[in-house]
């Protein structure tokens, strides 16, 4: 399945050259960190060609920050789960490689732009002059409506749920932990970590709240089984009014 | 927050790609990703219109294998007829997506977006204000215009629907 990645650059002098650059280094990710392409540089890993490793700057980095998370989320989340073969770093790739994105933007001049890929958002500068981007929380059951809404500057604001596609998140160390939850939010200054977070917390099930209170620099809002939205308290300051 | 009308505040590019396999692994999917080139459709940086300028490559479109600029597409057949396909419109709870798909050499070659949800004239009305009690409460279900969603992937879907069934056409 695929995601699309959407971009909303509020900046007019920005040159075409800078969004084609986003968009060819997200194809470069793409070809590099698939888990479908035999010639991915993620199969050849799986395959025990450790040439790869040393190739690419890109995939030691992944593998580090792969192992950041890892330890952060106390081995919730694994990119090497289960089984040596079943290396899989989509779940940090897609953030990480959203927060590499925006550098090139950066570098470019952009100061004012939010990305979305799949339901991750990343949201740089203002929608306007003064006015934070709006971001919504999807409502987990009722998917025309929202949940809440946050205003969000130069914050990542990943969601995980499992309200499409089935449940893909597994925890191997409490496999009733996810249907704690219906879903996920985790709001904080780098979508690779938000991202990562929020499906660590939505594997975790409740007391994934309690863990995300230990984290610095990011909160978190979830939805539980039973419909209550519960959430952290940095995450109140960003909470808004819905009108 | 100044009424919607007065904001001509530039887009100046909302610009859409597919990038396949991040996240949502389908592993009942056989194929090897495709993904189709986010190709202009024109001079960005010139357009205020949020529908006007998008691009969007399509994926999860096997046997087709999107080209790229550096790898020369493959020459396997694929069985798409090279022209112009417009998908289906595919209406979402947040507007409609409807994408245009160009084809030449066998190959997905532009993916452009005719329309996209969060069309500013066709925002959500707005509504009631509610402010969020803190940190506990019974979930409610609410409407309210915002920039972006998170956790909302199925506008996704509805992209990757509207580039099949324009697909479907180039292979007839």
């Amino acid at each position: 399945m695929g995601t699309a990645i959407g971009l909303d650059l509020r900046e007019p002098w920005i040159g075409h050259e800078a969004v084609d650059g986003f968009f060819d280094w997200l194809r470069s990710v793409d070809e590099r960190f698939s888990t479908y392409r035999d010639d991915s540089l993620v199969s050849q890993l799986r395959r025990g060609e450790i040439a790869s490793l040393i190739a690419d700057p890109d995939l030691t980095d992944v593998l580090e920050l792969c192992e950041e998370v890892r330890l952060a989320s106390d081995g919730i989340f694994d990119v090497w789960a289960h089984q040596p073969d079943a290396f899989d770093p989509s779940g940090l790739v897609k953030g990480w490689s959203i927060d590499r994105g925006a550098d090139i933007l950066r570098a470019a001049g952009a100061r004012n732009f939010c990305v979305n890929a799949g339901g991750d958002v990343l949201a740089i500068g203002q929608a306007q002059p003064g006015v934070a981007w709006r971001v919504g929380i999807r409502h987990p059951v009722e998917a025309d409506k929202l949940a809440a809404v946050v205003a969000a500057s130069d914050l990542a604001v990943a969601t995980s749920g499992a309200y499409e596609r089935g449940r893909h998140i597994v925890n191997s160390l409490d496999e009733a932990a996810p249907q704690q939850l219906l879903s996920a939010t985790v709001a904080g200054p780098s979508l690779t970590f938000a991202d990562a977070y929020a499906t660590a917390v939505f594997a975790m099930g409740e007391r994934g709240v309690d863990w995300l209170r230990r984290l610095d620099c990011y909160s978190g809002y979830v939805v539980t089984a039973q419909q209550r939205a519960i959430w952290t308290d940095p995450f109140d300051v960003i909470l808004q009014g819905l009108s | 927050m100044p009424s919607r009308g007065t904001i001509v505040f530039v887009i100046t590019a909302v610009a859409l790609v597919l990038i396949l396999n991040f996240k949502t692994p389908d592993p009942t999917k056989p194929q090897t990703g495709a993904v189709a080139l986010a190709t202009p459709g024109g001079p960005r940086g010139t357009q205020p219109s949020p529908s006007a300028s998008p691009i969007f490559g399509g994926g999860d479109v096997s046997p087709v294998t999107g080209p790229s600029p550096t790898s020369p597409p493959s020459s396997s057949g694929s069985g798409l007829k090279p022209g112009q396909y417009t998908g289906q419109d595919i209406q979402t709870r947040f507007g409609d997506i409807q994408v245009r798909v160009t084809v030449s050499g066998g190959h997905i070659s532009d993916v452009q977006a005719l329309q996209l949800p969060f069309d500013r004239q066709r925002s959500q009305e707005i509504s009631d204000y509610v402010r969020q009690p803190l940190h506990d409460e019974v979930l409610q279900a609410q409407s309210a215009q915002v920039d972006t969603i998170s956790g909302a992937t199925y506008t996704s879907d509805a992209y990757t629907q509207s580039t099949q069934s324009a697909l479907d056409q180039a292979r007839r």
